[in-house]
């Protein structure tokens, strides 16, 4: 029988794999970009799982939102890989100085 | 049998297609492989009755976010194998990293197993009713207690549009536009010049 131990540790692997997308791909950001959703997609089944065993919805609704925020970043984080790539013509971002931090 | 049978399928395959898209050295290939990992975890969500947000999922992510992926890949002109320089050098540092952070994660999920851990109880006042389909009870839950963070969502959603919008959208002077009010505004006399010349001189415009 599936019960929740299964899909959280599911969400972990995936959430673990993200993660790992992140250092791996250190110059990379579209990739970096995709292991951030990698990442919300592992809270997003984790949130809908417990929805689901608890008999509460509230966890759905919130996944939702999750993903609203998701699309959002997603668009914004390409659209600053898009004008950064106009200006310098690569998108290596280990040796992105702009604002000096 | 049948319900555990594609729990496992849909699993391995969110996590083998979730590995790959980390691991891809073609960027086309990782947002193909993101695609597959989104189908498999919406297959997930269908398994515990979780209709709307598993084909939200698949209509936001694959429909919306994936192509946008794609559209950006396929539209940069990068050499994809010098960023994948250091890959090998930070391979077996975030690979220990990685299995810390996963160790340390099933260490509380057999801790939650070995019953040291209580789960809340929730209060039931969103309890799915019964008989009513998952999409009936989650839109009356978020058109209902949740509308005030329903309408916030959708202004973060404006907020992202007009960014993206406005970050990429540059003036262009080297094109010439059409300027529809000075059209508009030409009148026949301004427009046109009667002019008498000499036999043999010609016109100066």
């Amino acid at each position: 029988m599936i019960g929740i131990e299964h899909y959280v540790v599911v969400s972990s692997i995936l959430f673990v794999l993200g993660a790992l997308g992140i250092f791996l791909n250190r110059k990379n950001v579209i990739i970096i970009l995709m292991a951030i959703e990698l990442i919300l997609l592992a809270v997003n089944i984790n949130l809908v799982a417990f929805s689901a065993f608890l008999q509460d919805l509230t966890g759905q609704i919130f996944a939702m939102f999750v993903l609203t925020v998701a699309a959002g970043e997603a668009a914004i984080g390409l659209a600053i890989l898009v004008i950064y790539f106009r200006g310098r013509g690569s998108i290596a971002v280990d040796d992105v100085n702009r604002m000096r931090g | 049998m049948i319900q555990t049978f594609a729990f496992y399928l849909f699993a391995v395959l969110t996590i083998a297609s979730g590995a790959i898209t980390i691991m891809a050295r073609n960027p086309v290939h990782s947002v193909l492989w993101l695609i597959l990992a989104f189908f498999n975890a919406a297959g997930l969500m269908i398994l515990v009755g979780a209709e709307f947000i598993a084909m939200l999922l698949v209509i936001v992510y694959v429909g919306a976010v994936a192509v946008l992926f794609l559209f950006v890949v396929m539209m940069l002109d990068i050499d994809f194998t010098e960023l994948r320089a250091g890959f090998v050098k930070n391979f077996p540092l975030g690979m220990a990293l990685a299995l810390v952070l996963l160790a340390e994660l099933v260490l509380g999920i057999g801790a939650y197993r070995a019953g040291a851990l209580e789960l809340g109880t929730p209060d039931g006042s969103a309890m799915a009713p019964v008989g009513e389909s998952n999409i009936e009870a989650i839109g009356a839950l978020m058109y209902g207690r949740y509308l005030f963070l329903f309408e916030a969502a959708g202004i973060i959603l404006l907020v992202a549009m007009i960014g993206a919008i406005v970050l990429t959208h540059r003036q262009r002077t080297d094109v010439r536009g059409q300027n529809i009010s000075k059209q508009v505004s030409r009148r026949p006399d301004e427009a046109t010049v009667n002019v008498k010349p000499e036999v043999g001189q010609g016109v100066t415009l």
